[in-house]
């Protein structure tokens, strides 16, 4: 894949493997995508997809029996072979991630202030006292109340979606290039989750910054990204924009969760539901991972795995990136049945 | 006993309720701040009311804090309450014995939120779906519960050969079909979810929906789904009642709560939930509420949901809305009506 | 988040259809076994054991059989003391052995009698709760606070140094970590859910106990057993060591290590064989222990 020095950052073959007693794991194989400043990139898998890895793997943040491989270029430098001491400098500064639980990412026994000074000192060299006034303006950033007493107070004194605003003010103190969101508002209630939702959406258009979002939830997909990648075991099953990803999916998979959904508005009786289990990471099968459930499923499915191709059926002219997708079957056979079953 | 129906909502043909709810509390004394402050009372459940008729599906929903959980825990006494009535197939069972409650226990059963944890880890499928006839049939013979045992796991979807396999060797999705199949082991008349699917991806989560209404229709059961996602409440209930802080904001059929919410917090939580639809989720507006959820301990006056009301007024603060009928279908507890 | 278990079963394992499933039992097994320290420990402690019990019949000297012509003799092949004598001409090895079955037998006695006491008291503070958990807990705060080697000497100076005794007063200051952990194991099983669940379906109380609790409480008290063993043999070498423990002529390592002590200028293996035997079985007790902590990690399920 050749270098595109528009992309913020470029990601060329990605593949996770862990160490186990019971042998190799593949959780990530093969993740390429791209992404160009001010965009928003979703990542979309449920359990064993490997989206939560691919994304540790960046931020070098891999469990000690995980190994990557692959290239992910950011601003020219590869993330994956740096040395520790210059993934610190980036990590933190020009990369940010925030993770699901605000509990656990943020230490219970330090208070806000020192938590946010910590960061600003270290990556900024700021004072202390430069350090406390430009966290306590991107506490007020985050639209957090009163922020100038509340920096002084723990983490346990505030509600879920407090922590989850402080974490996304500290993930954006040093103004980063790229956010890193790991399920950022499953943890949440609705209503806050929504709150959070247009937080994100109004500091990217402050500062520009792109974003990965990698979630579960269609929804929220829906509200935040341009592009998305569907992940099934490890692997794309499909890639692109947000528009054509929901209005004309072309893989079974993407079908399957898209009718999976329980709708709001709709009057479904039976929601469309994907047959079979969750994948097991150990034993996958030859070809391609969601043949075991697929609806859609031939025989070569299971052994000859699709490789990841352009949707060749022509979609609407608007789309700048062409879908990409790895099935056998034709697009023409999905989308017919996606008009079919999809409101 | 013959209960009062709740105000305006007809009563279904002549039926009877199955379950009658009446101004259910239940408090926890919590430890106050500092060394010698005295005990103050968390209202967990501040006054709920609700019919539920056989057959039927009785939706509740609300946010973390709204006591939906210790509701359903209250009804079934696994948590005490600590005022109120609850009437089962028309029997009061305040200061009922807990022999009285092992008799209704035959008859409402409970499915719940964390699948694995929901089963011991130390016995197999065979032992945990058999355990609820072993206690209340200890005359039935071992041939026969098997017997059962096994016709019920096929029924939830699983296979015989998993018989002797234990929890940790399931996925979750499985996990809450054993668990379902222990419900259902007795051919209750009522079964509470306490969130049966929040903990399940999507995919998994839309078979075990289907695999409960399948259920309900073919065993004629009542369920009181209790969950936060509106959407899926949605696709399994006919009647849906919406929590806040310990109390009810509003109940109403399907159709009119999601066609037309009266009451300004469904509204919010409505507009709220995320669609799966680009267009339409970015071009939304949503009902933005402020602040953040007051403390149990310490509630708002009058209606509680007034510190976040983007249309509270005086009233709001000085009296406790009452809830009332709207119309036919609709009952809500907000002055605005 | 970690990586989610390896354990997750699926269709195929529906076509294979094995009857029995792997109970967590038969999961940490196999999960022990891949730990060589510990295996290798197993097979020692039950080689040191088989040695204690089968050896002294076999040898070709008794304990207690003064050989007049080989005395203080160093390790040798002469007349067969593979492991020297003391000064009264008795065979070091038969009297390992021998010492070995006592301190053993006191390890195991007072380790059964300690994990019973543990048990049964911390089960049943942290399944009842509240005042009557936090009065039982009180009482094993203040034994921890009693100084036991006072005690130890207290008992047995008034009461002898009986077998029995010596057991009494190590499984007396033995029994309260036993305690505590047990009692912290119930009181988080207590708001399990599957606890809750078993209220729900309205199992008796008595049931749910040794339904529910108890098979989950067995996960660390075999661990904490493993601890207590070896703590319990030092204890007893201690108090022997001390003179306080096991009379004359019974032996065990302890008084063995006191002989070899002070004569350890000039006999060094009176103290090296004995203490060699000691510091090995303890150290393949906490193998053991660490392997099984590791086999019955809740984590891994």
């Amino acid at each position: 894949m050749a270098v595109d020095n528009n992309k913020l950052i470029e990601v060329d073959d990605l593949s996770v493997k862990f160490a186990t007693p019971d042998g190799e794991i593949t959780a990530v194989n093969g993740l390429s995508f791209g992404l160009e400043r001010g965009q928003t990139f979703g990542i979309v898998g449920e359990s064993g997809s490997g989206k939560s890895q691919s994304m540790l793997a960046l931020m070098g943040l891999l469990a000690i029996n995980g190994r990557a491989s692959g290239r992910a270029l950011f601003n020219g430098e590869d993330l994956l072979s740096l040395p520790a001491q210059r993934l610190n400098r980036i990590r933190g500064n020009r990369v940010a991630m925030i993770f699901q639980d605000p509990m656990t990412s943020l230490n219970p026994y330090l208070t806000v202030e020192r938590q946010m000074t910590e960061v600003l000192e270290l990556h900024k060299g700021l004072t202390r006292r430069s350090a406390l006034s430009l966290a306590i303006s991107t506490l007020e950033q985050v639209r957090i109340p009163d922020a100038a007493r509340r920096i002084r107070m723990y983490p346990h004194e505030f509600s879920g979606g407090m922590r989850q605003r402080i974490m996304i003010a500290m993930a954006l103190l040093c103004q980063p290039d790229l956010l890193i969101a790991d399920e950022p508002t499953t943890a949440l209630d609705v209503t806050v989750q929504a709150q959070t939702m247009a937080l994100l959406r109004d500091l990217q258009r402050d500062f520009g910054t792109a974003i990965i979002l990698i979630t579960h939830d269609l929804g929220v997909v829906a509200g935040l990204c341009d592009q998305v990648m569907v992940l099934y075991g490890g692997r794309i099953m499909e890639q692109g924009s947000a528009e054509s990803i929901f209005y004309r999916p072309t893989h079974p998979y993407t079908l399957g969760l898209l009718g999976a959904v329980p709708k709001l508005d709709h009057e479904g009786d039976r929601l469309l539901a994907i047959p079979g289990v969750p994948p097991n990471m150990a034993h996958l099968p030859a070809g391609c991972p969601f043949s075991e459930r697929c609806t859609f499923v031939m025989e070569r499915c299971a052994t000859q795995r699709p490789a990841l191709r352009p949707a060749d059926s022509p979609t609407e002219a608007d789309d700048e990136v062409a879908v990409l997708r790895a099935c056998h079957r034709e697009v023409i056979e999905i989308t017919r049945e996606a008009e079919r079953v999809l409101p | 006993m013959s209960v009062a129906p709740t105000p305006a909502l007809p009563r279904r043909g002549q039926e009877q309720p199955l379950l009658a709810v009446r101004d259910l509390h239940v408090d926890f004394k919590v430890r106050g701040e500092g060394l010698l402050a005295p005990r103050r009372t968390l209202k967990a459940v501040n006054g709920v009311s609700f019919d539920l008729y056989p057959g039927e599906t009785l939706g509740i929903v609300g946010e973390s804090g709204c006591g939906k959980s210790t509701l359903a825990r209250a009804i079934l006494n696994l948590i005490p309450a600590t005022a109120g009535k609850v009437v089962w197939m028309g029997r009061d069972m305040s200061g009922a014995t807990p022999a009285d409650w092992q008799q209704v226990r035959r008859n409402v059963q409970m499915v719940f939120q964390d699948p694995l944890a929901s089963l011991n880890p130390r016995m197999n499928v065979a032992r945990i779906i058999g355990e609820p006839l072993r206690t209340h049939r200890p005359d039935m013979a071992d041939a026969e519960v098997l017997a059962r045992v096994k016709a019920m796991l096929v029924k939830v979807g699983l296979a015989e050969a998993h018989l002797y396999r234990y929890p940790h060797e399931f996925s979750g999705g499985q996990c809450q079909r054993i668990g379902i199949a222990r419900a259902l082991i007795l051919e209750p008349k009522l079964i509470v979810c306490d969130e049966p699917v929040s903990a399940l991806d999507v995919s998994i989560q839309a078979q075990i929906i289907n695999l409960l209404k399948d259920l309900q229709k073919e065993m004629q059961l009542a369920l009181v789904f209790i969950a936060h996602d509106l959407a899926v409440v949605r696709h399994v209930s006919q009647r849906i009642l919406v929590m806040y802080l310990g109390r009810t904001m509003e109940l109403a059929d399907k159709h009119d709560l999601y066609a037309d919410p009266k009451h300004p917090y469904t509204r919010a939580l409505l507009s709220a939930v995320p669609l799966a639809d680009p267009r339409r989720e970015r071009g939304k507006v949503i009902q933005m509420l402020s602040g953040d959820l007051p403390s149990p301990i310490d509630p708002p006056s009058g209606c509680v949901f007034r510190t976040r009301c983007p249309h509270a007024f005086d009233r709001c603060a000085a009296e406790i809305p009452p809830l009332k009928a709207i119309n036919e279908h609709t009952q809500a507890a907000c002055w605005l009506y | 988040m970690l990586f989610f278990s390896r354990r997750k079963t699926l269709l195929d394992q529906l076509a294979q259809a094995a009857p029995h499933g792997r109970s967590l039992w038969a999961d940490a097994r196999t999960r022990f076994m891949r730990n060589k320290a510990a295996v290798v420990s197993l097979v020692l402690l039950l080689l040191v054991s088989a040695a204690c019990i089968v050896g002294p019949a076999v040898l070709p000297h008794s304990f207690d059989s003064a050989d007049w012509d080989s005395m203080s003799l160093p390790p040798t092949l002469k007349n067969m003391h593979w492991w020297g004598t003391d000064e009264s001409g008795r065979d070091l090895l038969v009297r390992c052995l021998v010492g070995g079955r006592i301190s053993l037998m006191v390890g195991l006695l007072a380790t059964l009698a300690s994990v019973a006491i543990g048990i049964a008291w911390g089960a049943t503070a942290g399944f009842i709760g509240g005042k009557v958990d936090a009065f039982m807990m009180r009482i094993v705060d203040m034994m921890y606070a009693i100084p036991y080697l006072l005690i130890a000497i207290l008992l047995v100076t008034i009461l002898g140094r009986e077998f029995y005794l010596v057991v009494l007063a190590i499984t007396a200051f033995s029994w309260m970590d036993m305690a505590r952990v047990v009692r912290g194991q119930t009181l988080s099983l207590r708001s399990m859910e599957f606890v809750e669940a078993a209220r729900s379906i309205g199992v008796p109380t008595r049931r749910i106990i040794f339904s529910h609790i108890v098979p989950n409480l067995l996960g660390v008290v075999v661990i904490y057993t493993t601890v207590t063993v070896p703590s319990v043999i030092l204890t007893e070498s201690v108090l022997s060591f001390l003179g306080l423990g096991i009379q004359e002529p019974m032996t065990s390592w302890g008084v063995l290590i006191e002989d070899g002590t002070s004569v350890m200028e000039v006999s060094p293996w009176m103290l090296l064989f004995p203490g060699a035997l000691l510091s090995m079985t303890l150290y393949c007790f906490n193998f053991i222990g660490d392997g099984l902590r590791d086999a019955l990690d809740p984590k891994e399920r």
